[in-house]
């Protein structure tokens, strides 16, 4: 992704780009259901040599080999989580563009639903306390100053009279 | 002789902010006019200085002076005029120019436009931009000097990244920039509010006219920038959830989230607190997207270890801004006074539900974003996050706030009548299942995902256009009184449909281009045909042509469909040879909302080449979504409320608010 890198804040990083792209030609099997299973595995790997890429995207070479790799497990008859686990077990969990749910990882999927629940909850509450102290709170307080008064009857004044339709 | 006055222009800017940081928040103190009034004309002479910094910069590259080192690496002289000029921002020290350039700019309309507001308001709110402002000055002059000579200037110069020589650098980086640096204002707003302790609803309708030019800039220049990535890169992909893409996502989440608790701040008085502290988010976020692509700390945690200086410069000023701004609202939030009340169901509570849900997409994409950084420093493990988990935790969030879309402008303010307002929308519910049924029907044994995602968007738009039926009573009165209404009612109603209708529109482009996207990957020899969703292309021939920087090669293809010939396409591969690397120029053809796209691979020995061809079904949809929802921002921005806060020759009342 260090293209779209470039192009999206102009960054200085130079790279070597090359116009080769991501699937080719040759690479692709002859049966089309297996074909698209490892389209659809390639989506979820990533390119280690590239920034946020996936294999199906990346031009690099060693995205080349990895789809090629991907295809010859699913040749030999891998399930799709074989071939995950196969490949995982060589290059590391770095390779997955979605991470597993494991200890280290557990932030990082629990968070997003935490953060809706814990604002969900921070509302209720707080729209509750509201209710119940609304009753106590004197609205009156919060009455213009003297000069806002003097502004608002200026713009009031200044104002043209409302809109006809035109 | 240029760029050392360039370079002394920028430093007598900094001299400047450093006057305008300081003498208007003493004038605010001492109650002293004309202290206070230092701060407009300080404004508007740093903007002075650093547009002739900038136009120095400019005419460097222009006249491709290579003794300067920017312009030795980033230009060439046989490079395009307009390449030459955008090139100037093409880079890293540039960009920073531009990003300091568009501050002043946004100062300089505050100091221009800003005679409405009361005095010690905007000096506050001026001298708070020159805080940021001075941060920045110092980090170009320290350590991203543009201006840098070189001792024995070579002939000719490293030419600009090829992939950049597009007409996108020239819109798509200023955009943003217009974007990102406009939230700046409202931060400085918001600010302002916490040091003077008061903030009521005038303050948000000031602020709701800045917020919202940002937004638009902000979501015509991701627009851009995703129409762009398409394509250059050559793939046909538009959003890749990638750290940059992210960096510019959040900044518009939080962005959207506050243009609608302004609006429930500015017509109930209510959210101040909260109001206050987006204005401090959104533009937060825009600083860690600065940060995050200026340090190098995505490319590697490494690389951000080894040549730290800009990245810990720039972290220096993210931690002193966002730290700062956060204390402040610690202390003073809590004796801000909360304003109105309301029922859970209300146009109030609607709104704070779309806050909810933008606030958590939000969080979502800055965990999924920072996540991995966070870890490898902490522990040293390493793992990616990609497009498969934003598309798993981000989407699901946006259900139930489109689901909910409709109902807002439905609602009362206070208190809402929900059973009503379903009522009101059970045209577009239904159009909604009817297009959920057509779609199932036509696509049997295809996803379900597909026609329950249109029927959505489907929901949001036709709930949009029921809104307006309902105000104008269109259907229940004679259609002149309609049309009479519709030109009666409020531009700001006229821009939530568009904007509302925006979003259903890009829905249905995303759902049609990922789900009916067809592809032909394979290679070619001149005479060859490649069928694509019953488009046949027929390779004609392939040319060599000389452009003025690059070599190139055009396949020429004829596209028909049934035997009747359509049009012509010609992509091309470009190599520039002083870099000595390559684009590819896709082909496009655009039949009504769908494109054909064609891009090239490498040329095989026997005279083949390898092609990709896409069909891709209503995929400009994707962005006229957005361009729609930048007019409804446009629409809004003209809306009466707002013009009578606009400028207005105050002169002889000066004197009276200054004594506040």
């Amino acid at each position: 992704m260090r293209k779209l890198i470039v192009i999206f804040f102009v960054l200085t990083v130079a790279f070597a780009a090359s116009a080769a792209r991501a699937v080719q030609p040759d690479e692709i099997m002859s049966d089309p259901v297996k074909e698209s299973r490892a389209r659809d595995l390639s989506r979820e790997l990533r390119c280690m040599v590239c920034q946020n890429q996936s294999i199906d995207d990346s031009e690099a070479p060693l995205a080349r080999d990895l789809r090629l790799l991907v295809r010859e497990r699913i040749a030999a008859g891998d399930s799709d989580a074989q071939v995950i686990d196969f490949l995982v077990a060589r290059y590391g969990e770095f390779v997955l563009l979605k991470p597993r749910l494991e200890r280290h990882t557990l932030l990082l999927w629990l968070l997003p639903p935490l953060a809706l629940a814990g604002g969900g909850l921070a509302l209720w509450m707080h729209s509750r306390r509201r209710a119940k102290s609304a009753a106590a709170e004197d609205l009156s307080s919060s009455k213009l100053t003297a000069e806002e008064e003097a502004r608002l009857e200026r713009l009031i004044a200044g104002e043209p009279a409302p809109e006809k339709p035109l | 002789m240029i760029a050392e006055s360039g370079h002394y222009a920028l430093v007598l800017a900094l001299g400047l902010t450093l006057i305008q940081s300081t003498l208007p928040v003493l004038g605010a103190r001492w109650r002293d006019p004309t202290l206070m009034n230092v701060a407009r004309s300080t404004a508007l002479a740093q903007l002075l200085f650093v547009a002739f910094s900038f136009a120095a910069l400019v005419t460097l590259h222009v006249t491709s002076d290579f003794s300067v080192v920017n312009v030795f690496e980033n230009s060439h002289s046989l490079k395009p005029l307009i390449y030459k000029v955008t090139g100037v921002w093409g880079n890293h020290e540039g960009s920073m120019l531009l990003w300091v350039l568009i501050l002043a700019l946004f100062g300089g309309l505050v100091a221009a436009f800003g005679n409405n507001l009361p005095l010690s308001l905007r000096a506050h709110v001026l001298a708070v931009q020159a805080w940021i402002a001075s941060a920045f000055y110092l980090f170009i002059l320290i350590t991203s000097n543009p201006f840098l000579r070189i001792a024995n200037p070579p002939i000719e110069g490293r030419d600009l990244n090829p992939v950049l020589q597009d007409i996108g650098l020239a819109v798509h980086p200023p955009m943003l920039y217009l974007g990102y640096v406009g939230f700046s204002i409202s931060f400085s707003f918001a600010v302002a509010a916490l040091l003077e302790g008061r903030i009521d609803a005038a303050w948000a309708r000031w602020v709701r006219p800045w917020t919202l030019m940002a937004w638009i800039f902000l979501t015509l220049g991701i627009a851009m920038g995703s129409y762009w990535a398409y394509y250059e890169l050559g793939w046909g992909g538009w959003w890749f959830w990638d750290p940059v893409e992210n960096a510019s996502l959040m900044p518009w989440l939080a962005g959207t989230a506050l243009l609608h608790s302004a609006v429930v701040m500015e017509k109930r008085n209510a959210l101040k607190v909260w109001t206050i502290l987006l204005s401090i988010l959104a533009f937060s976020l825009s600083l860690l997207g600065t940060f995050l692509v200026r340090s190098g700390v995505l490319t590697s945690v490494h690389a951000f270890a080894t040549d730290p200086t800009r990245g810990v410069f720039i972290l220096l000023i993210l931690c002193i801004f966002i730290g700062g701004s956060l204390t402040l609202y610690a202390w003073r939030a809590p004796a801000l006074k909360q304003g109105g009340l309301f029922a859970p169901i209300s146009r109030e509570g609607a709104l704070v539900l779309n806050n909810l849900f933008l606030t958590t997409a939000c969080t979502t994409v800055f965990i999924g974003t920072l996540y991995p950084l966070a870890l490898e420093v902490l522990t040293g493990d390493k793992i990616s996050v990609g497009a498969p988990f934003f598309n798993l935790t981000f989407a699901p969030l946006f259900v139930p706030l489109m689901v909910a879309v409709p109902f807002g402008p439905l609602l009362a303010w206070k208190r809402g009548d929900l059973l009503g307002a379903a009522q009101r929308l059970t045209a577009a519910g239904v159009a909604s299942l009817i297009a959920v049924a057509v779609l199932w029907a036509w696509t049997r044994g295809g996803s379900a995902f597909a026609p329950l995602a249109i029927g959505l968007a489907i929901f949001v738009i036709a709930g949009a256009l029921s809104d307006l039926a309902e105000r104008t009573g269109l259907f229940r009165v004679p259609s002149a009184t309609a049309m009479r209404r519709a030109r009666g009612l409020p531009r700001s109603t006229w821009g939530t449909v568009f904007a509302h209708a925006g979003v259903g529109v890009a829905l249905i482009g995303i759902v049609c281009e990922t789900t009916w996207n067809s592809e032909y990957i394979g290679t070619m020899k001149p005479d060859d045909i490649a069928k694509v969703a019953g488009y046949e292309l027929k390779l004609d021939g392939l040319t060599q042509r000389q452009g003025p920087n690059f070599r190139e090669m055009l396949a020429q293809f004829t596209v028909s469909l049934d035997g009747k010939r359509l049009s012509a396409m010609a992509p091309s591969k470009r190599n520039f040879t002083t870099r000595g690397s390559s684009t590819t120029e896709a082909a496009l053809l655009t039949l009504g909302a769908s494109q054909l796209y064609i891009s090239l691979g490498d040329a095989t020995a026997d005279g083949a080449i390898a092609v990709r061809i896409y069909h891709k079904p209503l995929v400009l949809l994707i962005w006229f979504g957005p361009i729609l929802m930048a007019f409804g921002g446009v629409l809004s921005l003209s809306d009466r409320r707002l013009r009578v806060g606009a400028p207005k020759p105050a002169k002889a009342m000066r004197g009276l608010q200054a004594a506040e």
